[in-house]
C-alpha cells in the first residue's frame, strides 16, 4: 500500500510523460487523475492506521548508495508527521488534478501538464517519506525542478520563463544551505540516517567545530543551514522574491505547489528535524524572528496589490511566516496544524480565484473586475468560505490553528515570542483586510470590465467546482475536527515520536492558559480588518484613493514590495550579470578562445602562410638560407665555447 | 675484427652492384630503350641478390680497404632497408615510365648506381669514403631528378638540386678538411683516437663538425638545409620523388649517425646542440608549412622534412636507445612512404597524372580500398596508435626523455599535433568531400602488391614490434660503443 501511495504518481508520470501524445488528452487525464486519486484514498487509510492508530512504520525500498562509510538505503518513513503530509499532499494534489481537467481545457499541451503535476506529486512524496537526508534532498530538488517546469509551463511567455528561472535561482541559494547542512551532518555524525542522527543529537550539545578559523557551535550551525534551505523553499524573507513571480504559472500549479504543498516543505523540514532544533536555541530564535518578520512584511505588501493571484501569493508568504515562528517558539504541532488547515483554505482561494480568472476571460487585475457575484454565485460562496478561514473567524479552520499559534507565541514568554505575537497580531488585522478587499473588489461594486468580458462571465464546469466543494468542506471542518489531536490534549499521543518537544518545552500547554484578551485578540483583529475593508471598498470608496495620495511614499513602498526586487537587482543581479559578461566576453571569449582554440588556429594558419612564403623558388635564396644556417651555428659555437681553441 | 687490409669479401654486395650496373649498362647500350623493362626487372633481381649478400654477411664488425669501409649489424640493418626501398621505388616506376614516355634504359641503371652510392655511404668509415659514397649517390640522383628531359619542371628540379647539392658538397668538404686539419686523420677510428683525453672539442674542430653536419643535413633535407626539397619533390617525376623520399633519406641518416657517433662520441654534448636545433626547426617547419600546400607531392616533401626532424631526435639523444629509435622510425617511415607514394602514383585520370589534394575528393566512394589504405598511412604518419607511425615516434621520444631532452620531446609531441591537421585533412577530403572525377582503373598488380603489403605492415606493426626492436637494438649496439 505504501509503495502504491508513493509510486503510483511516478508511474502515471512515466506513462503520460513518455506516451502522452500517443495516448491523447482524455486518457492522459484519466491516468494521472486516477493514479493520484487512488494515492489520496490510500493516504487516508494510512492516516487512519498510522496517525490515528499510532503505529509508525518503515518500508524498505532498496539499497541506494554504498560508498565507503557512506551507506544510504532507500526507505519510506511513515510516521504521524508523514501521514499528515501524505493526506495534505495527495489530497490537494488529487483535487488539483481534477480541477486542471477543466481549467486547462483550452490548452494544447494537456498531457505534458498532467505529467508534470504527477511528477511533482511523486517528488513531494519522496520528500515527506524520506528516511534520510539524502532522500529528502532528492525530493527537495525534485519539487524544485517540477516547480521550475510548471512555472515556465507557458514557455512562449517571456515573463513565465523569467519567473521560472528566478524561482530556480533563488531556490538554489536555499538548496545550497540545505546541502551544506547535510554535509555538516555527515561530517559530525558520520551518518545521514534520520534515526541515527537524532539519536546522536543530545551528545553533540555544546560541542563546536572549527571551520576556516571560526569556532562554530555544531547544532546551531547545522540547524541554521537547514533553515536556510527551508527559507528558500518556503519563501521567507529575504528569499521570498520568487514566490509572487511564480504566479506566472497556471493557477492549479499555484494552488498545489505554491500554496498547499511545496512551499510548506520548509516547515515540514523544521518539524521533522525538531529533535535537532530543540537542542539549538539560537537557531530557534532565528527561525522565530525570520518567520514573524515575513508574516508581517508579506501582509503589508498584500494590502495594496492589484493582481488577484499576487494578493493570495503574499498571503501565502505571510501564513508561512506564521508557521515558522510557531516552530521557532517550539510549537511544532501548531505549525503543522496550521500547515494542514492552510493547505485547504489556501488551495481553495487559489482555485476559486482561478475560477474567477476563468470566468473573466483570463483577467487577473482586480481593478478590472467587480460586480460579478450574481453571475458566479458558487465561486463567490467558496471564496467567502476560504476568506473566513484565512482571516481566522471562529469555527472556520484557520481560526483554530492561527489562534493556537498566536497564543503559543504569547505563552512562550520570550523576546522572540513577544516579537512574533505582536507582529502576528498586526498581520492578522491586515490579513482580514486584504482578504475582504479582494472579495469586495472582485465581486462587488460596479462592473469595471468591458461589456464584452462581462457578457462572457460564466460559472465554471463541474470538474472545477467539485474540487472547490471538497476544499470548502476542508476549510470549514479540518480545524474543529482535528484540533484535539494536533494541538489539544491528545497531541502527545497523536504525534508520538515523530516530533520531539523537550520536557521543559511546555508552550502548547501554556497556550491554553493565556489571558482572555490574548485569546480574543485574533478574533478582534479579524473583525477590525473586515470592517475597515468594508468601509474602504463598499461604504466610502474614495477613501483608499485619498489615503494613497496623502501617504504616497508609504503606498509606493508597499506597492513596490519594500523594493526588495530593486535592491537585489542593484546589489546582486547587476553585479552578477556584469561579472558574467566580463567572464564571458573577456575571460572566455577573449582570453580562453582568443589564446586557446581560435588563437592557436589563427597562429598556425599564419605561420603556415609565412613558412610557405619562404619558399620563393629562387636558388640563390635557398643557398642564402643554407649559409645563414651555417653562419648561425658557427656563431653559436664561437660564443658559447668562448672562442678558445684548446 | 678482420685485419686484412684488402678483404674484398666484406664489400661483396657493393662490388656485385657495381659489376651488375656495368653489365646492365652494356645491355642497355646494345639493346636500346626497348630493353628498359627487362633492365628494370633485372635491377630488381640485382637488388635481391645484393640483399642476400648483405644478409649472409657475418654480423660482427669487419673493416677493409685500410679501415675506410666497415660492415656490422648496423650497416646490414640499414642496407636491407635501402635495397628494399630502391627495389620498391623501381617497381613503382614501371607503369609511370611507360605511360609518361620515360622508358629509357639509363633509368634502372642510374637507380642501381644510386643504390650503390648509398651502400657505400652506409659503410663509410672514413671521410674520404664518406664523400665518395655521397657523391656517387648524389650525381645519380641529380640525373634522375631531371630524367624527364622534356619537362621544364623536371629539368628545373634537377638543376636546383644539382646547384644546391654542389654547394652542400662544398660545405661538407670544407668541414672534412677542417676536421682533418684539427685531428690529423680522416678515418673515423683515428679521429676518435686523436681526441683522446679531451672532453671538449677545439673550436676549429667544432666548426668543422658544423660544416660537415650542414652537408649531411642537406642530404636528409633538415631545416635550414631543406629548401631544395619541396621544389625537387614537386618537379621531379613522381616515382623519382618516391625514390628520393625513401632510399636516400635512410642512407643519409645512417651516415649522419655513424659520422657523428663513431668519431665524435667523446664530444657528444657539443654536436647534440646542433642536432637539437635542426631537429626542432625541421619538426616545426614540417608541421606548419605543410598546412598551406595543395599539391600532394609538395605536402609529402614537408611531411618528410617533419619526419626527419623526429628521426633526428633519436640522433640528438646520442645513445644506443636513440639510434634504435631512429632505426625503428626509418623502418616504419619506409613502409608508410612507399605505400603513400604508391597511392599517389595511382592518381591518374584520362588526361594524365594529377597531384592536387582536391583530386582525392570522394575517393572513398570511387575506390574504397585505396582510400582506406591511404587513410591508414595518413593516420600512421600522424602517429595515431595502434598504427606503426605511433611506435616510430614512441621509441624516439622515449630515447629523448631518457637523455633528458625534455623540451625536445615536448616540442615533438606538439608539432605532431599540428602535423596531424594536414594528414587528417586528406582523410577528410577522401571521405567527406563531394566526389571528384574518379581515377583510372585498373591499378597495376605491382602497385596493389606494394600498397597491400605496406598497409598490412603499418596496420599490424603492433603485433610484431619485437623482432624489429631486437634487430634495431643489436644494430644500435654495433654503432654506439
Amino acid at each position: 500500500m505504501y509503495h502504491a501511495i508513493v509510486f503510483l504518481p511516478l508511474l502515471a508520470f512515466i506513462v503520460v510523460g513518455l506516451f502522452g501524445r500517443l495516448l491523447g488528452d482524455r486518457p492522459s487525464q484519466w491516468i494521472t487523475c486516477g493514479a493520484v486519486i487512488i494515492a489520496a484514498l490510500l493516504s487516508l487509510v494510512a492516516f487512519w492506521q498510522v496517525a490515528l492508530g499510532g503505529q509508525p512504520l518503515k518500508v524498505e525500498v532498496a539499497n541506494w548508495i554504498v560508498s565507503g562509510t557512506f551507506d544510504v538505503s532507500w526507505a519510506l518513513r511513515i510516521d504521524q508527521l508523514t501521514a499528515v503530509m501524505l493526506v495534505v499532499v495527495n489530497g490537494v494534489s488529487a483535487l488539483v488534478h481534477v480541477y486542471s481537467v477543466g481549467y486547462m481545457s483550452h490548452d494544447p499541451h494537456k498531457p505534458r501538464f498532467m505529467a508534470y503535476l504527477s511528477l511533482f506529486t511523486f517528488a513531494m512524496l519522496m520528500l515527506v517519506t524520506a528516511d534520510n537526508f539524502l532522500q529528502m534532498f532528492f525530493g527537495w530538488e525534485g519539487v524544485g525542478l517540477t516547480s521550475y517546469l510548471l512555472i515556465g509551463f507557458w514557455y512562449h511567455r517571456p515573463s513565465a520563463n523569467a519567473a521560472a528561472i528566478k524561482a530556480f535561482l533563488v531556490n538554489r541559494i536555499g538548496d545550497f544551505g540545505f546541502g551544506l547542512g547535510i554535509m555538516a551532518i555527515f561530517m559530525v555524525f558520520g551518518s545521514i540516517d534520520l534515526d541515527a542522527v537524532f539519536a546522536a543529537t543530545p551528545g553533540q550539545v555544546g560541542k563546536s567545530f572549527e571551520f576556516l578559523g571560526w569556532n562554530l557551535d555544531v547544532l546551531n550551525t547545522i540547524c541554521i543551514l537547514l533553515f536556510i534551505g527551508a527559507m528558500g523553499k518556503s519563501a521567507q524573507v529575504p528569499l521570498h522574491t520568487w514566490l509572487p513571480d511564480a504566479m506566472e504559472g497556471p493557477t492549479p500549479v499555484s494552488a498545489l505547489i505554491h500554496a498547499a504543498t511545496m512551499v510548506t516543505a520548509g516547515v515540514f523540514l523544521v518539524a521533522r528535524c525538531s529533535p535537532m532544533f530543540e537542542y539549538a536555541p539560537t537557531a530557534l530564535i532565528v527561525v522565530a524572528v525570520v518567520g514573524a518578520s515575513t508574516a508581517f512584511f508579506a501582509a503589508t505588501v498584500g494590502l495594496v496589490q492589484n493582481d488577484i493571484k499576487r494578493v493570495i501569493a503574499y498571503s501565502t508568504c505571510s501564513q508561512l511566516g506564521y508557521m515558522f515562528f510557531a516552530c521557532g517558539i517550539g510549537a511544532y504541532p501548531a505549525a503543522i496544524f496550521h500547515l494542514f488547515t492552510h493547505a485547504f483554505f489556501k488551495a481553495l482561494l487559489f482555485l476559486g480565484s482561478g475560477s474567477v480568472i476563468h470566468a473573466m476571460s483570463d483577467e487577473q487585475d482586480m481593478r478590472k473586475m467587480g460586480g460579478i457575484y450574481k453571475y458566479i454565485p458558487q465561486t463567490y460562496g467558496v471564496m467567502w468560505i476560504g476568506s473566513l478561514a484565512l482571516a481566522g473567524v471562529p469555527i472556520f479552520a484557520g481560526y483554530w490553528s492561527k489562534d493556537m499559534i498566536l497564543e503559543s507565541a504569547f505563552a512562550a514568554h520570550t523576546g522572540a515570542g513577544q516579537y512574533a505575537f505582536w507582529l502576528g497580531l498586526a498581520a492578522a488585522v491586515m490579513t482580514a483586510f486584504y482578504s475582504w478587499r479582494l472579495l469586495f473588489m472582485t465581486f462587488h461594486g460596479k462592473p469595471r470590465a468591458s461589456q464584452e468580458v462581462m457578457s462572457h462571465v460564466h460559472e465554471s464546469p463541474p470538474s472545477m467546482l467539485v474540487p472547490l466543494y471538497f476544499l470548502a468542506a476542508g476549510s470549514i471542518l479540518s480545524g474543529g475536527l482535528f484540533v484535539h489531536f494536533f494541538v489539544g490534549d491528545g497531541a502527545a499521543a497523536f504525534w508520538g515520536q515523530s516530533i520531539l518537544m523537550l520536557p521543559d518545552n511546555t508552550v502548547l500547554a501554556d497556550a491554553h492558559h493565556v489571558p482572555l484578551w490574548v485569546k480574543l485578540g485574533p478574533i478582534v483583529a479579524g473583525v477590525v480588518g473586515i470592517a475597515v475593508a468594508w468601509l474602504f471598498y463598499i461604504r466610502r470608496t474614495e477613501l483608499p484613493v485619498r489615503l494613497a495620495k496623502v501617504h504616497r511614499e508609504a503606498y509606493l513602498f508597499l506597492l513596490n514590495k519594500w523594493y526588495f526586487d530593486e535592491l537585489y537587482e542593484l546589489t546582486l543581479v547587476r553585479p552578477a550579470k556584469w561579472l558574467g559578461r566580463v567572464l564571458w566576453k573577456g575571460g572566455d571569449g577573449r582570453i580562453i578562445d582568443g589564446f586557446g582554440p581560435d588563437g592557436i588556429a589563427a597562429t598556425v594558419i599564419n605561420l603556415a602562410r609565412r613558412a610557405t612564403l619562404l619558399q620563393t623558388g629562387y636558388v640563390y635564396h635557398y643557398a642564402f638560407v643554407m649559409l645563414i644556417g651555417v653562419a648561425a651555428l658557427v656563431t653559436w659555437f664561437y660564443t658559447t665555447s668562448g672562442g678558445g681553441g684548446h | 675484427m678482420m685485419t686484412n687490409a684488402h678483404d674484398y669479401a666484406v664489400a661483396a654486395p657493393e662490388i656485385f652492384l657495381a659489376a651488375a650496373s656495368m653489365a646492365m649498362l652494356m645491355i642497355g647500350v646494345f639493346r636500346g630503350n626497348g630493353a628498359t623493362r627487362l633492365l628494370c626487372w633485372l635491377a630488381v633481381a640485382v637488388f635481391a641478390v645484393a640483399l642476400m649478400l648483405v644478409l649472409q654477411a657475418p654480423a660482427e664488425k669487419a673493416v677493409t680497404f685500410a679501415g675506410a669501409f666497415v660492415t656490422d649489424a648496423f650497416t646490414s640493418f640499414v642496407k636491407v632497408m635501402v635495397l628494399i626501398a630502391s627495389a620498391a621505388a623501381l617497381v613503382m616506376s614501371l607503369g609511370y615510365i611507360r605511360n609518361e614516355g620515360m622508358e629509357r634504359f639509363e633509368y634502372p641503371v642510374l637507380i642501381v648506381l644510386a643504390a650503390l652510392g648509398m651502400l657505400m655511404m652506409v659503410s663509410a668509415n672514413d671521410l674520404i669514403a664518406l664523400y665518395m659514397g655521397i657523391e656517387l649517390q648524389s650525381l645519380s640522383l641529380y640525373v634522375i631528378a631531371a630524367f624527364k628531359r622534356d619537362s621544364v619542371r623536371s629539368t628545373e628540379a634537377g638543376l636546383k638540386y644539382f646547384v644546391l647539392g654542389a654547394l652542400s658538397s662544398g660545405m661538407l668538404l670544407y668541414g672534412c678538411s677542417l676536421i682533418y686539419g684539427f685531428t690529423g686523420a680522416t678515418g673515423f677510428d683515428a679521429i676518435l683516437a686523436a681526441q683522446q683525453g679531451q672532453d671538449h672539442a677545439s673550436i676549429g674542430l667544432l666548426i668543422g663538425i658544423v660544416f660537415m653536419c650542414s652537408g649531411l643535413a642537406f642530404k636528409v633535407s633538415a631545416v635550414p638545409f631543406h629548401m631544395w626539397t619541396p621544389d625537387v619533390y614537386e618537379g621531379a617525376p613522381t616515382p623519382v620523388t618516391a625514390f628520393f623520399a625513401i632510399a636516400p633519406k635512410i642512407a643519409a641518416l645512417a651516415l649522419f649517425m655513424r659520422a657523428l657517433i663513431v668519431p665524435f662520441f667523446g664530444i657528444a654534448g657539443d654536436w647534440q646542440q646542433i642536432l637539437v636545433v635542426i631537429s626542432v626547426a625541421s619538426m616545426l617547419l614540417g608541421a606548419f608549412a605543410a598546412i598551406g600546400q595543395s599539391n600532394i607531392k609538395r605536402l609529402m616533401a614537408y611531411s618528410s622534412i617533419g619526419h626527419v626532424g623526429y628521426a633526428l631526435i633519436g640522433l640528438a639523444a646520442g645513445s644506443a636507445e636513440g639510434v634504435r629509435g631512429v632505426l625503428i622510425y626509418l623502418t616504419i617511415y619506409l613502409a608508410m612512404n612507399a605505400g603513400t607514394f604508391a597511392c599517389i602514383l595511382c592518381m591518374r585520370r584520362k588526361t594524365g597524372m594529377v597531384e592536387g589534394i582536391d583530386d582525392l575528393a570522394g575517393l572513398a566512394k570511387s575506390n574504397p580500398l585505396m582510400a582506406a589504405a591511404l587513410a591508414v598511412f595518413m593516420f600512421s604518419m600522424a602517429g595515431i596508435p595502434p598504427l606503426g607511425g605511433f611506435f616510430g615516434k614512441f621509441y624516439v621520444f622515449v630515447a629523448a626523455i631518457n637523455a633528458e631532452l625534455y623540451a625536445l620531446a615536448v616540442i615533438g609531441v606538439l608539432a605532431s599535433v599540428v602535423g596531424s591537421f594536414y594528414y587528417l585533412r586528406i582523410v577528410k577530403v577522401m571521405y567527406f568531400d563531394d566526389e571528384a572525377e574518379p581515377f583510372e582503373r585498373p591499378i597495376g598488380m605491382e602497385m596493389r602488391a606494394i600498397i597491400g603489403l605496406t598497409c598490412v605492415f603499418v596496420t599490424f606493426f603492433a603485433f610484431y614490434t619485437a623482432p624489429f626492436v631486437a634487430g634495431a637494438q643489436s644494430a644500435a649496439a654495433a654503432l654506439v660503443p
